[in-house]
């Protein structure tokens, strides 16, 4: 199976009293908050561990995009992605992604994608999601009614850009354009492996189907109440007749490890207290705007993230504050020793059937120190554990196909002189 | 009450749409407001008693389809035009309600020869950042209410599922009402109206209330000035936004004196 290392980028000073004084960290987060001083140190701490994590032998680092959000400071992942593009060697760059609604040209992501896939080799996977209603709706006043329509669009028109060799006219619902010509085009042919990071709508994954798309589930609910919307993927896999290759599927868990079970309920109750208490600190106001979920998705009860969240959501918050047990308990992160944790995400595995494992070994405000000694010991201990699950039997079509290394350029300040 | 007679309407875009209609007499066009017409109310009754009240449902409001093919503000006008037309209220004196009021003051200002008088009950379609509409859409679950009426039990019982209809179409249909408004009017509410009130040469009657906690007191001035022909204000007392079922009767009144 791939381990990939993923990061949300969190800022990590919001205050003790944040939950109680601010009505979200989202959308309309208080801006005094935010010290571009120490943005600056955070930036530079987190694409030093995405970078350290394919040292240490991850399969790929993952980057996403969120807007005018205090868990999230990549507003561009393809900055990132960019940077990491250079400092890594062998690692997928997972940009999850671009939210293609929310450009205009949608061209744009076609050429950044493309450059990201030129620099670092053919390494890039190209993550297209809808997008939050906080990012797409509030933060960047996308009419929600329309949304889908206009993601579906700028994927076709993405698509196009990069497999038509002949420069093309696009006459589109919501674009027009007269010549459509990407210029760099992506190394890999026909183009990236493309993942759909999405909700548990059923129209998603009859399209993930149709087009022969990894499917991954983001959720920060962990493998528990995951396991709910994984299975309804796979039995609409089943029923679409498509074979249950692992590797179709991806999914998001956070991980605390350490040398004992109860050392790891020490060194990670902040971090994750902090993350689930302040970073989901988000107001029941902005979940659902009419018209962004659909109502086929409506009626067949299957629920987008922030509205499963919503559960247990009040008035005032979308997901309320749930205690450390309480996250333990519910399999939100995993903790444990080593054995332990390889164990369970074993069995995250194979029970919900994904090939493609996303981890987030930092999370809420867990410093560089923490996140390092959480990183080795999965990367040492772990990784190894998981490594060859799944590989004998299924083949995994959608990884990057980079240049042979022989082929491939490395940043080289020698090579400047 | 009694109820309406109603039949049902196709038009381009691929819109069916319900038309509501009652009373004898001249027609009146009635464009609904945020919610559409989920029900009769008695502030069309009241109307019917003098007029003949005919109201088609907009696109995506209880009663018709079509809103999820409208684009923008020239596929909302075109579908308007169209919904009037097979209405029978080409050249008709028109009403509408916030939403609503909005088409109608576009329709009115593209096509004059469509609205002979032109009635705008808390009407949308403008949006001034330093003193902004409020935001409709984005609104914690005990904010809905109070934002939109100053009679939250009137209110409950005009969105209330009748018998016989199922619970979760029926929550569905008033979701697809907000989606509507929204499709047209996310994320300000300005459609670029402003540019156009001059073409307005319709007398016009605005109906504000003066509980409305939607729009600012200032915008049906700004209606006002911005209008070319004769303009009246009421301003009705203890009725909010939705003041067509705050305050019925009395909005009624005002209309039934400013087309006599």
């Amino acid at each position: 199976m791939k381990l990939l290392w993923f990061h949300l980028m969190p800022y990590t000073r919001l205050p003790d009293d944040f939950a109680e004084k601010h009505p979200s960290v989202w959308v309309d987060i208080d801006s005094r908050l935010f010290d571009p001083v120490v943005a600056h140190g955070l930036y530079n701490e987190f694409m030093d561990e995405l970078e350290h994590a394919a040292e240490m032998g991850f399969d790929g680092v993952c980057v996403n995009e969120h807007h005018q959000n205090g868990y999230g400071l990549m507003p561009s992942p393809n900055l990132i992605a960019s940077g990491l593009s250079r400092a890594t060697r062998d690692a997928a760059i997972v940009v999850m992604g671009n939210s293609l609604a929310l450009y205009n040209p949608p061209v744009r992501v076609a050429e950044e994608m493309a450059m990201l896939d030129c620099i670092s080799g053919g390494r890039l996977v190209a993550g297209f999601p809808v997008g939050t209603p906080m990012d797409t709706c509030y933060a960047y006043g996308q009419n929600p009614s329309q949304l889908r329509q206009r993601y579906h669009e700028a994927h076709d028109l993405i698509m196009k850009a990069w497999t038509e060799p002949e420069p093309f006219a696009w006459n589109g619902r919501f674009h027009k354009l007269r010549y459509v010509n990407v210029w760099p085009r992506p190394v890999q042919r026909p183009h990236p492996p493309v993942w759909i990071p999405g909700g548990g709508s059923i129209e998603t994954w009859q399209w993930c189907a149709e087009r022969d798309y990894v499917y991954s589930y983001l959720s920060y609910f962990g493998y528990k109440l995951g396991k709910a919307t994984m299975d309804g993927f796979w039995d609409e896999m089943k029923r679409l007749g498509k074979e249950p290759n692992p590797y179709r599927a991806g999914f998001l868990q956070f991980v605390g490890v350490a040398e004992t079970r109860r050392e790891a309920m020490d060194l990670y109750r902040e971090a994750a207290e902090y993350f689930y208490g302040r970073c989901l600190h988000v107001d029941a106001r902005y979940a659902a705007p009419p018209g962004y979920a659909s109502e086929a998705t409506i009626r067949a009860r299957v629920r987008s993230q922030v509205v499963q969240a919503a559960d247990r959501s009040t008035d005032k918050s979308a997901y309320g504050t749930p205690s450390f047990e309480e996250i333990v308990d519910k399999g939100y992160v995993v903790v444990g020793s080593p054995d332990e944790v390889a164990e369970q995400l074993r069995h995250v595995a194979v029970d919900l059937n994904v090939g493609q494992l996303m981890l987030l070994l930092q999370f809420g405000n867990m410093g560089r120190q923490l996140t390092l000694h959480n990183t080795e010991l999965f990367a040492k201990r772990v990784l190894p554990q998981l490594r060859d699950l799944f590989d004998r039997e299924w083949e995994n079509h959608w990884w990057p196909k980079p240049l042979d290394r022989a082929q491939r350029a490395l940043p080289s300040r020698e090579g400047a002189r | 009450v009694s109820g309406p007679s109603e039949r049902r309407i196709s038009t381009a875009f691929g819109i069916e749409a319900r038309v509501w209609s009652k009373g004898s007499g001249e027609p009146v066009g009635f464009l609904g407001g945020l919610r559409g017409l989920p029900r009769w109310i008695p502030f069309l009754d009241r109307l019917a008693e003098d007029r003949h009240v005919i109201a088609p449902s907009l696109p995506g409001f209880p009663g018709a389809t079509g809103h999820q093919n409208l684009d923008d503000l020239a596929d909302w006008v075109t579908a308007t035009l169209d919904l009037l037309d097979a209405a029978g209220l080409d050249g008709a004196d028109l009403i509408g309600a916030s939403v609503g009021g909005a088409l109608a003051a576009e329709v009115a200002a593209f096509s004059r020869a469509t609205v002979r008088r032109l009635v705008l009950i808390s009407p949308l379609g403008l949006f001034d950042a330093s003193e902004p509409v409020a935001d409709l859409w984005a609104l914690r679950k005990s904010e809905v209410v109070p934002l939109l009426t100053s009679r939250p039990d009137l209110l409950e019982a005009f969105l209330a599922k009748p018998e016989g209809e199922d619970e979760i179409e029926w929550q569905i249909a008033l979701t697809r009402a907000q989606e509507a408004a929204a499709r047209l009017l996310w994320p300000t509410g300005d459609v670029g109206l402003a540019k156009r009130l001059h073409r307005i040469q319709a007398a016009t009657l605005l109906v504000v209330g003066a509980e409305d906690r939607v729009l600012p007191p200032s915008y049906a001035k700004r209606f006002a000035n911005g209008l070319s022909g004769f303009v009246q204000v009421r301003r009705l007392e203890a009725a909010g936004h939705m003041l067509e079922i705050d305050a019925g009767e009395a909005a009624a009144q005002a209309v039934l004196e400013f087309l006599d």
